[in-house]
């Protein structure tokens, strides 16, 4: 049988397979690389990225839900400059695309980070305007339509590469961000960040988490980011990497038929380090079955009644 | 550098009505990639918890065809459930060896204390300085002993403490190494495993007598190797560091014990 053609490509970028990891979930790659060669995967999305070092939120970051993970990690790293002293030589020697994903207290600081990145040669640059963890800032962009522009234009002013939103999927309406986005000029979008959530421990009363609420992420949030990825394609003619709690193969098929041109494995990591190879290899499987040369015909390609 | 490994179960004993020592052979993992006591493997807990468990690894045999590792572990909730019902010959999927174990040096004295089912980690070094090490074990009451004789074995002390006075000294381990302390604090270190407020206890104690001492952390954890910063614990100069790649084995001093 002949083989499929994997590659996609995200705002100008081709990826030689349509697999990402996404940000926050895989560090720097170092961790995960010693599993395997990175250069097997499409693309890394690093760590989010401050301007200036952060420590997160303090402890318990983590809860396990039903078929979910809420995380309250709090953007904790190292800072762009550092990145791009120290993780990005390492990232460059692997043949994947290099994705860095920033989040800043002021439109000014997704600009600078812009520019250190684009200098520093970063192949895309994923605006984060939707982590739900920081009290300054995170939120409020991504839910708000003027400020989600704003932030896209200064980034766009100051970046040399492809600026991809992140949108949050803690909203009524995301059609609504993601028009405002796309005419502030971004050239891709990504979806979904974690959905806002709480556990508690009814013995001690307390929540889990030292934050009170978190970010859910995994298998419990892949209908809700197939629904919003195919409405989100339906309103706008951008590429999107669709992402949240994907698996498997399917999971992944089902995002680039509601939409996708590419899809970030995440929370799936943590059970099974092998993760993104096996959603890859299932995902080469289910074109080859329905007879596809390549696997970027199954974007958009959903049949809705 | 951890791999991914399918274990066979070989032994799988119940110590109490909720404790089960359970024996791996996880392959040559103990030669080739170095599984020692006190390291961790994350240990996958069947299809309906998402995440993998961490459980200590109480004690290695570099046997052949197979290495071999003992887990002591409790039953808590769903996950630790799973994994009592085990079976001989059943299979488990583990990533390891993760973290560091306790630093010690070829002919140390060390004074190992461990709290409940912070006790079984130390098991490899009671036994690595056979009757040299020095044990204070400490426990809810009488019927939630573990592993007293297996101490007892290879210790050149070993102190029992239950925190209702039914077996041993009545009352905290920290307590019992105050006075070893009083008699003698000529220790290389204290290796300490348990639950949060009794490590803070001991190490409150060895700071007041000038002996190091490391400690054992837990913390909830995701990915377990590094990459998802989830495991977080605060250090004293403001830093966090993670439990799963920098620990779970810090120095006593590192720690911030105040929040
Ligand atoms: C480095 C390390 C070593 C450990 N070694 C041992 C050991 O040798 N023997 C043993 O019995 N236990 C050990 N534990 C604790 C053990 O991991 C938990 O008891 C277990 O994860 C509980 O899972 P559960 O599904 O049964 O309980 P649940 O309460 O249902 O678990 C729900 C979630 O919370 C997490 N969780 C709950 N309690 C803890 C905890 N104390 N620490 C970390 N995560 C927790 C679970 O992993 C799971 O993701 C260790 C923990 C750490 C961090
Ligand atoms: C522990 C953790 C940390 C994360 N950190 C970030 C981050 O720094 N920046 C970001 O844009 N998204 C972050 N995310 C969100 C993921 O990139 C992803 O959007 C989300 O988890 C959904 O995908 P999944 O279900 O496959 O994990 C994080 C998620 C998790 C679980
Ligand atoms: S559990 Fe992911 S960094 Fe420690």
């Amino acid at each position: 049988m002949s083989k499929v053609d994997l590659s996609v490509e995200l705002a100008g970028v081709r990826l030689k397979n349509p697999i990402v990891v996404a940000s926050g979930t895989f560090g720097f790659g170092r961790e995960y690389g010693q599993f395997y060669d990175l250069s097997e995967l499409g693309g890394i999305c690093a760590k989010g990225l401050t301007l200036h070092r952060r420590e997160g939120n303090p402890p318990p970051r983590i809860a396990e839900t039903p078929m979910g993970i809420l995380n309250s990690v709090g953007l904790q790293n190292p800072g762009v400059d550092d990145f791009i002293a120290r993780e990005l030589p390492e990232l460059r020697r692997h043949d994947l695309v290099v994705i860095a994903n920033i989040s800043g207290n002021t439109p000014e600081e997704y600009g600078i980070m812009c520019e250190k990145l684009s200098a520093a040669g970063v192949d895309l640059i994923e605006v984060n305007i939707s982590c739900p963890n920081v009290k300054a800032g995170g939120l409020a962009y991504g839910t708000k339509p003027e400020l989600a522009a704003e932030v896209t234009k200064v980034a766009k002013a100051h970046a040399a590469v492809p600026v991809m939103v992140k949108l949050s999927p803690n909203v009524t309406d995301i059609t609504e961000i993601a028009r405002a986005v796309a005419d502030a000029g971004a050239d891709a979008l990504s979806l979904i960040n974690t959905l806002r959530g709480m556990r508690i421990d009814v013995n001690t009363r307390r929540p889990i988490l030292k934050m009170n609420t978190g970010g859910l992420s995994g298998p419990a949030v892949l209908p809700v980011a197939v629904r919003m990825v195919w409405e989100v394609a339906c309103a706008v003619d951008l590429p999107i990497l669709g992402m949240g709690g994907v698996a498997k193969g399917e999971d992944a098929a089902q995002l680039m038929l509601a939409g996708a041109s590419a899809v970030a494995v995440g929370t799936a990591c943590f059970a099974d380090p092998y993760a993104p190879l096996k959603v890859r290899d299932e995902l080469a499987q289910i074109a080859r079955r329905q007879g596809l040369d390549k696997v970027s015909d199954l974007t958009g390609g959903v049949r809705p009644w | 550098m951890p791999i991914e490994q399918l274990c066979t179960v070989v032994g799988m004993t119940p110590l109490n009505d909720s404790t089960y020592w359970m024996t791996l052979e996880v392959g040559r993992m103990v030669e080739e990639q170095g599984l020692r006591a006190g390291q961790f493997l994350h240990v996958a807990c069947g299809e309906g918890n998402l995440l993998r468990r961490p459980i200590s690894v109480a004690y290695v045999l570099a046997d052949e065809p197979e290495n071999t590792a003992a887990l002591i572990f409790e039953v808590k909730g769903e996950g630790t459930r799973w994994l009592a019902q085990r079976k001989e010959g059943d299979k488990v999927d583990v990533l390891g060896p993760l973290g560091n174990g306790f630093a010690v040096e070829g002919g140390g004295r060390y004074l190992l204390v461990g709290g409940g089912i912070g006790v079984p980690p130390l098991l490899g070094y009671a036994e690595a300085f056979h009757k040299n090490a020095v044990a204070v074990l400490g426990f809810r009451s009488a019927d939630r002993v573990i592993l007293a004789d297996q101490f007892q074995d290879t210790c050149k002390a070993t102190y029992l403490c239950t925190d209702d006075g039914s077996l041993g000294r009545h009352g905290f381990v920290d307590a019992q190494v105050r006075d070893i302390f009083e008699q003698d604090k000529d220790f290389t270190a204290v290796l300490a495993c348990g639950p949060r407020p009794m490590l803070k206890n001991v190490a409150k104690a060895a700071a007041e007598y000038g002996v190091p001492c490391q400690v054992s952390m837990e913390e909830r954890m995701a990915c377990g190797v590094g990459a998802c910063l989830g495991c977080a614990i605060q250090m004293a100069d403001g830093t966090m560091k993670h439990v799963c790649k920098d620990g779970p084995v810090f120095d006593a001093r590192e720690v911030d014990w105040n929040v």
